[in-house]
């Protein structure tokens, strides 16, 4: 079986997703730097850039339940487990250490980049223990 | 689990590939299931077995079975 349905359709909706974010995210900057926006819309323009990585998040989930391989299926569960694990892990001791004033604050949405990154550290751990697991 | 895929597969002449085309999954499954690195879920295995004509216990051996 070539590449499957599902991972052809999460690749090209996280493609749109990554356009929509660098599109929001400049729209947003643009706005707030030239201060073309206050109240309830600089709520909703300060959200936008949210929204596609939120969809990121969505695909992903649609695509676990559209993954009709099993063991591709499995693979991709357990990363997303790492990551999960990895990303919070993280965000659980910096803010351990931000609180006792050891390291400076961080903005909040850095959690999800981990978590992207935590993806990677997952696929090196389903490599490494599905190459051992023989 | 231990299990015969590689065995039947080579009487039929079927590469991995053949062998994951015909039952619609990866050859990285394929792979996965015959060198044992991953049981395949009760579905596969049915999938699996009607292919090759042969009830499920023909094909893979019980974890449960004395060695």
């Amino acid at each position: 079986m070539s590449r499957s349905r599902a991972i052809r359709r999460y690749n090209s909706t996280v493609i749109i997703l990554c356009l929509l974010y660098a599109a929001f995210l400049m729209t947003a900057i643009y706005a707030f730097n030239h201060q073309l926006v206050s109240g309830p819309l600089a709520v909703v323009v300060a959200i936008l850039p949210a929204l596609p990585i939120i969809g990121v998040f969505a695909a992903m989930g649609r695509y676990l339940v559209e993954e009709t391989d099993e063991y591709i299926r499995m693979l991709t569960a357990r990363q997303s487990f790492y990551a999960t694990g990895f990303a919070l892990s993280v965000a659980t001791i910096w803010g351990f250490l931000e609180s006792f004033e050891i390291v400076g604050h961080v903005e909040s949405f850095y959690i999800a980049v981990l978590w992207f990154g935590g993806l990677g550290v997952g696929s090196c751990i389903n490599t490494l223990t599905m190459r051992r697991a023989v | 689990m231990k299990n015969r895929l590689k065995v039947l597969r080579a009487e039929r002449d079927w590469s991995q590939s053949d062998l994951a085309d015909r039952l619609d999954v990866s050859r990285q499954s394929v792979n996965a299931i015959e060198t044992g690195r991953y049981d395949p879920s009760l579905p596969l295995a049915f999938r699996i077995a009607e292919l090759f004509g042969l009830a499920i216990e023909d094909i893979f051996t019980s974890p449960l079975a004395p060695s």
